[in-house]
């Protein structure tokens, strides 16, 4: 088995915020992925899906699911994030009262992410744009 | 555990069931209450009741994510048709009420309904 799936995201967008995590537990849930193991991912999918409608221009989301794992890597064109360990710190958030006000900015996305997943990276360059892999093992 | 009907809580709350089941055998057992939803993700329980005055169509996918089922609107807030419908698709049963945030909390606490931590 080796499904693929893409998303495009649009930075400011909440409109739209989710569908790729509302579709990839469409697919686990058909594949009998354990509600557990379907939960880690896609807490952690949507988390990495509003910091690029949160904190970035635009960005694409790459789902890979085969037989033992579930790999996604979303990669943003936006800021880029400085010091990656700070911005992982719980409750570090530079997120506008835009973004606060649609319910985000508890500055504990990036812990959640890093809670749920099997392994995370990422990489970022600065006024250029942040990648994020996801994996973890189903 | 002790744990609570949707109904109850709606009677204690004068809170109206939007969408979704509100039998005696829909049951809570602990309660949250967050108007940022990052904080509720990061959360573990399940038969959890969010209490949010965050009445928008993230609050619904948040719950969703975290296969929450009640979502208890504060502050008279309302959901719009295109969250009971996003509700409705993932089996979320709606409440709203006037209460603020505090009384409606306060008066969950007391009827029994536990916290989270
Ligand atoms: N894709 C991104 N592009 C640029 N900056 C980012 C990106 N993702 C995260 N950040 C930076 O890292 C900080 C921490 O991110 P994190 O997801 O932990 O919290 P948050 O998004 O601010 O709030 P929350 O996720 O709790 O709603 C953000 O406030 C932002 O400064
Ligand atoms: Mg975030």
């Amino acid at each position: 088995m080796n499904l693929e799936y893409t998303f495009k995201v649009e930075g400011g967008n909440f409109s739209k915020a989710g569908v790729a995590s509302s579709d990839v537990k469409k697919v686990l849930k058909k594949l009998n992925v354990g509600p557990k193991t379907i939960r880690r991912i896609v807490v952690s999918l949507y988390e990495a899906e509003i910091n690029i409608i949160a904190h970035a221009y635009r960005g694409e989301i790459l789902v890979k699911i085969s037989e033992n794992k579930v790999e996604t890597t979303l990669k943003d064109s936006g800021p880029g994030i400085e010091d990656i360990n700070k911005a992982m710190e719980e409750g570090y958030s530079t997120a506008s009262p835009e973004v606060r006000e649609m319910g985000f900015g508890a500055g504990m996305g990036l812990s959640n992410m890093n809670k749920n997943t099997d392994k995370l990276e990422i990489t970022s360059e600065v006024g250029v744009g942040t990648t994020v892999k996801l994996m973890n093992w189903i | 555990m002790a744990s609570i009907s949707i109904g109850t809580i709606a009677e204690l709350t004068s809170a109206k069931v939007v969408c979704g089941n509100k039998g005696k055998s829909c049951l809570v057992e602990k309660a949250f209450s967050s108007d940022l939803m990052s904080d509720v993700l990061r959360l573990e329980s399940e038969n959890l009741l969010l209490i949010t005055g965050l009445a928008n169509l993230q609050a619904v996918r948040t719950a969703e994510m975290a296969d929450i089922s009640y979502i208890l609107f504060v502050r008279g807030k309302q959901a719009t048709p295109e969250m009971v419908a996003l509700a409705k698709e993932n089996g979320i049963t709606i409440l709203e009420t006037g209460y603020s945030l505090y009384k409606t909390s306060g008066i969950l606490y007391s009827a029994g309904l536990k916290p989270v931590f």
